[in-house]
This record gives C-alpha cells, sequence and structure tokens, in this order.
C-alpha cells in the first residue's frame, strides 16, 4: 500500500479529492480492449499499459468516489477555461487522427454543479472560463477514453475541463501559472462541494508520434519509444513522481515540455498536481509504455487519508 | 486542372453570427461573392486543404460519399450548431490517395460515419457549396510535415486532376496571423491581435493581390516565424496550393476582404491564371517529386544517414543532420 497524507479534518463542506491520477488517452488502448461501445475490433495490444490500467482500476475499486474530473488536453481552447454544462450527453466520438480505431458510441452523465462550482471557483480567482451549454456539443475523445479506461463502468457523473492552449500562445511558464490556479480552484470547490473525486490528467507523457502506422496498427513489433531522449525524460519525471517530489516536478515541467515535445503542455499534469496540493507522497506507478512512439504512464496519487493498492 | 483558387478563414462567426460585427459581415458577403464565382465557373469538384484538420499519420483524405452531422465548434459553441450533408467524391479521394502512395507519402482515406469534419471545412462548404452541386474532397494537415512533403502532396492533387480530368476549384481553409483573443470579447471591439499580425497580413496580401503565389509560398517560413501560434510545426497551406498550381507567380489575385475574427487574420481571397508572372523570379527552394521519409534528426545510426540523392529528394539539401 501506498499511503496519502494524512487528513486534516473535514474542509469547508467535507468534499475531498480521493485519488489523482495520470491517465493517458491514446486510442489504441480502448481499441486493443475490444468494449462493446467501439466499432472497430482488434487482435491485442499495448497490453502492459492496458494491465497498468486495470491495477488502476482494483485500487479504485477500494475507494467511494462520486464523480471523476478530468482535463483534457483533446478539448482545446484558446478563450479561457471551458467546462460542460449540460447534464448528459449521448453520441459517437470518432478520433480525427486515428479514425481507424476509435469510433466510441458513449452515454455520460455530467456533474454539472460540480463543474459550475469549479468554474465559479476558477473565475472567482481571475481565470477566463465559460460553461458549454450546447447539447449538440461532442464530448472529445481524450476525456471519453480516459474516463472509459479508468472506470468502463460509467456508472460516475464526469465533469470535463477544456485545455487552454496557452503553452503555445505564451510559453510553459505562462501555461503552468494559470493551471496551477485552476488546479487550486478545483480542489476549493471539491472541498466545498462535499462530494468526493477522483481526478484525471488525461495526458501522456512524451509525445513526438511516428508517422505512418503499421498495416495492422497493434503489431506489437513496430512499437517502442520514439527516441531515447524522450525515454530519458520521462524516466526522470516518473522517478519524481515515484518520490513524491510534486513541487520539483513542477519546476521541471516547462523544460520537460519543450524536450520531450510533452502532451502536458496542454496543461493537465500541473493542474492534477495543484489540486493535489503538490504531493509530497510517492505515487504508484501502475504502468508505463509506448503507444505509436508517444511515453505513457498510469500513475496513481492516493489522496488524503487514502491508499493506492500497489 | 484549377478554374481557381481561394483562400478562406475557417472561423464560424461569418456563418451563425455575422449581423454582430461588421467586419464578420463583409467576410460573409465576400463568401456569397465567391459562391457566386464557383456557380458560375466549370468546376465539377472543390477540392479542400485544410489547416483545422490536423493529421498525425501521413495524410488524411475525407472521400465518405455522403457526410451528415450536427457540427459544433469546440470553443465557440455558444454561437450554435452547424447541421450539415456534404457530398464527398469517393473515387477521386481514392485516385488522390493512389497518387499519394505512388509519390511514397504515407495517406490514406478516411470513409466513416460520424467523422468530425472540421469546423473550417464545414464553414466553407455550408456557404459556398449549399445544395451540394459540387462534390468536395478534404485533405488534412499534418502536423508534422514540412515542405517537401507538402509540396509532394500538392502534386499528387494535380495529378489526380490531370488523370481523372476533372476541372476543380481550390479551396485552402487557414487564417493569415492566427492568434487569437484569450477571453470572450464584444464583438465590436474585434481587431487583429497585434499590429505585427496586421503587417505581416498585409504584406502577404499585397502579395497574392499581385498574383504572386509562388512568393508567397516561399516565404511561409518566416510567415511562420512573424505571424503564427506556433501550434504545428510551419506554416503550409501556400506550399499545398503553390504545388497544386504549378508554382509559379502567374496568377491574377482579388482581396474580397480581409478582416478580423477574434484577433485572428481571417482574408477571402481568389487566385486565377493569368499569362504574365507579376514577378518573374528565381526561386531558391528546391522541388521535390517522391519523399523518402522522415528522417531522425535526434541520432540517426550512419547506416541511416541519406544519401545525398536522397536528401535532394526531400529539399532539404545543405541541412546537415
Amino acid at each position: 500500500m501506498v499511503q496519502g497524507p494524512q487528513k486534516n479534518g473535514s474542509v469547508g463542506g467535507g468534499g475531498q479529492i480521493v485519488a489523482g491520477v495520470l491517465a493517458p488517452h491514446p486510442p489504441h488502448l480502448v481499441y486493443a480492449e475490444n468494449p462493446p461501445q467501439n466499432e472497430p475490433r482488434a487482435e491485442c495490444g499495448w497490453e502492459v499499459l492496458r494491465w497498468g490500467y486495470e491495477r488502476l482500476r482494483k485500487s479504485l475499486a477500494r475507494k467511494d468516489f462520486d464523480v471523476l474530473v478530468v482535463h483534457s488536453p483533446h478539448w482545446r481552447t484558446m478563450t479561457g477555461t471551458h467546462f460542460l454544462g449540460v447534464d448528459y450527453f449521448k453520441g459517437l466520438s470518432v478520433d480525427p487522427v486515428f479514425p481507424n480505431l476509435f469510433r466510441f458510441h458513449y452515454d455520460l452523465k455530467v456533474d454539472v454543479d460540480l463543474s459550475r462550482a469549479i468554474h465559479d471557483e476558477a473565475q472567482v480567482m481571475g481565470l477566463d472560463t465559460q460553461m458549454m451549454t450546447n447539447p449538440d456539443f461532442r464530448v472529445d475523445y481524450g476525456t471519453i477514453i480516459s474516463c472509459h479506461l479508468t472506470h468502463p463502468e460509467w456508472n460516475k457523473p464526469i465533469v470535463a475541463i477544456s485545455s487552454q492552449g496557452l503553452a503555445r500562445y505564451f510559453s510553459n511558464d505562462v501555461m503552468q501559472a494559470v493551471m496551477v490556479k485552476l488546479g487550486q480552484a478545483t480542489r476549493k470547490a471539491i472541498e466545498q462541494s462535499g462530494k468526493k473525486a477522483v481526478l484525471l490528467a488525461s495526458n501522456s507523457l512524451s509525445h513526438r508520434h511516428f508517422v505512418v502506422e503499421p498495416e495492422l496498427p497493434e503489431d506489437m513489433s513496430y512499437e517502442h519509444i520514439q527516441n531515447h531522449s524522450q525515454y530519458l525524460w520521462d524516466m526522470k519525471i516518473l522517478d519524481l513522481m515515484k518520490r513524491g517530489k510534486g513541487r520539483e516536478i513542477l519546476d521541471l515541467l516547462p523544460d520537460f515540455t519543450e524536450q520531450a515535445v510533452a502532451e502536458t503542455d496542454g496543461g493537465s499534469l500541473t493542474w492534477l498536481l495543484s489540486a493535489l496540493g503538490e504531493p509530497t507522497h510517492p505515487a504508484e506507478v501502475h504502468a508505463y509504455g509506448s503507444v505509436i512512439g508517444t511515453g505513457n504512464a498510469v500513475v496513481e496519487w492516493a489522496g488524503p487519508g487514502q491508499e493506492v493498492l500497489s | 486542372m484549377i478554374t481557381k483558387a481561394y483562400l478562406l478563414p475557417g472561423m464560424p462567426h461569418p456563418l451563425l453570427c455575422p449581423e454582430k460585427n461588421r467586419g464578420w459581415g463583409l467576410l460573409r458577403q465576400a463568401y456569397d461573392k465567391v459562391r457566386s464565382e464557383i456557380e458560375q465557373s466549370e468546376a465539377e469538384l472543390i477540392l479542400i486543404y485544410s489547416t483545422f484538420w490536423p493529421s498525425v499519420i501521413g495524410h488524411q483524405i475525407f472521400a465518405r460519399a455522403e457526410a451528415q452531422w450536427t457540427h459544433v465548434d469546440e470553443e465557440f459553441h455558444a454561437l450554435g450548431s452547424i447541421p450539415y450533408r456534404f457530398k464527398m467524391d469517393e473515387a477521386f479521394g481514392e485516385l488522390y490517395k493512389d497518387k499519394c502512395l505512388a509519390r511514397k507519402l504515407h495517406a490514406r482515406t478516411v470513409n466513416y460515419q460520424g467523422f468530425p469534419v472540421d469546423t473550417g471545412s464545414v464553414v466553407a462548404l455550408k456557404l459556398l457549396n449549399p445544395e451540394n452541386r459540387l462534390k468536395a474532397v478534404i485533405t488534412s494537415s499534418n502536423v508534422y510535415s514540412d515542405r517537401a512533403e507538402t509540396l509532394i502532396l500538392g502534386k499528387a492533387a494535380r495529378e489526380a486532376l490531370e488523370s481523372c480530368g476533372k476541372k476543380a476549384v481550390a479551396l485552402v481553409i487557414s487564417a493569415l496571423s492566427n492568434r487569437l483573443h484569450q477571453g470572450v470579447i464584444e464583438p465590436q471591439t474585434d481587431r487583429i491581435h497585434s499590429l505585427k499580425d496586421d503587417e505581416w497580413n498585409r504584406k502577404f496580401l499585397e502579395f497574392l493581390e499581385q498574383g504572386r503565389l509562388e512568393d508567397v509560398a516561399q516565404l511561409s517560413r518566416q510567415f511562420h516565424r512573424e505571424a503564427r501560434v506556433h501550434k504545428v510545426n510551419n506554416f503550409k497551406p501556400f506550399w499545398w496550393l503553390s504545388s497544386l498550381m504549378g508554382q509559379s507567380n502567374l496568377f491574377k489575385g482579388q482581396v474580397f476582404e480581409y478582416q478580423p475574427v477574434c484577433g485572428t487574420g481571417a482574408a477571402v481571397v481568389g487566385l486565377e491564371s493569368a499569362p504574365v508572372a507579376a514577378r518573374d523570379l528565381e526561386f531558391d527552394e528546391t522541388d521535390p517529386e517522391t519523399y523518402s521519409g522522415e528522417r531522425n534528426v535526434l541520432a540517426p545510426p550512419v547506416s541511416e544517414a541519406p544519401l545525398e540523392n536522397e536528401a535532394e529528394a526531400e529539399g532539404e539539401v545543405g541541412r546537415g543532420v
């Protein structure tokens, strides 16, 4: 067992973050799982990462939680941070990059109250925010994939948060400063809500892809990290996670993001670490593996008073 | 052959709320003029290159016979939904893909119900081809590709048109400067994000109005550095368009409109063949015909270092690995 920090008694409305998870969203993992919601069928593939998600699910099964809160780089917005603001979505999500792998029929509920609460807290902290209230909106595939792999029962509502494109507009440091505030707003809103939440940062680590795909996408003889420098960077970040060095990770993230072409440019990991209060307790790395050259890790931090099944 | 080519902005405002800002309304009027020109042309096909559709695995070509959906922009969802039903030229899409493959590009057609057609293509097809009088084909913009690869993509399109004998109108869907305001603005207060962006946009428009398409293409790298948010590795649409249209300045240009849309430089520009080049310059970039693949510039083993002729084929002569 990996212990989370000591519980400091009830904060605000008694809500809490019971776990924070780095939950990457390669569509390949859903494709390889063959859930009934996904149209394409696979023979196998990316088992190490999928087994990592299995371990995560076992760990979360021991926890009582009400809602999944996910920050996704594939809902990219420039005009501030947006939040899903409709109770229910049903539709077909087709990945624009890997449509051959991911055509997923989703049916999900949104915790609009919590969504609005985080939105309002972020606004109070000076961030630009919007509620997304168009019922025809198609939920992004990053959100769907991370939620499905974490909790395939789909019996808990979600809160989905967009990724503001600040890293490219300004710099990784500016993005990080805003995402730290968003994380703080998220934690405060959850604590005041009285709800128990699992937070998902839906991103890969290093993110340089191969630009060609084998004829059989799940042919694992083609799968490896895109380059060694990415791998070294990924291991550096994972080592800090395992040693409970949340502050040091945040300090390194701008450089990591730039040099490993990392998907942390979307701010999801920064948001998560901030919401967790820059954790000083060790994270459990459930798995690490590459998907079409990118580096992906399934990592869990226990919330206050919680444990991670290791 | 290409009857005429257009640069179009892909933001949804001219379609969904042209009345909210005078400039957005003028862009809508410019779209209407282009629609009229296309209707009066002999074009049989609309061929689109959209920077609003990024791809990673090579080049994707949308070629589903009938595409139907209700689209909502991920950023401007509050402006409303866009129901659409488009007809695509499946056969031309397959032919285009084959021409790409013959030139060693990694390419595939996309033919799935519910595929998310990008906002830019949706806006353009709704405004320019509302009755589906012409079939269309949409090409993605690979986030990693650079000039050589994009040129070859354009050549493959030209070859496909020559092969099937169809007349097409080419649409490049892209902002010029693409920096949005970072918060919600009152529509009346819209302006180009910065003076620098505006000046670079106007320089590009000056060239385009003179018909200097290849000059614009060859300035793409600098334009990317100066006026684009670096979301992808380069500014590619004019490489594709110039390659498709023969890499010259033999054009007559018309700037129908140039306005800000949420900070970005939105221009509607037409180009058609002219007998005399506006400027007859010696272009200094190479002209590859086939693609020899990606080179691993991070740590190429000696055995994989490109031979001289391969480097030429990539159009990257002189750049050390």
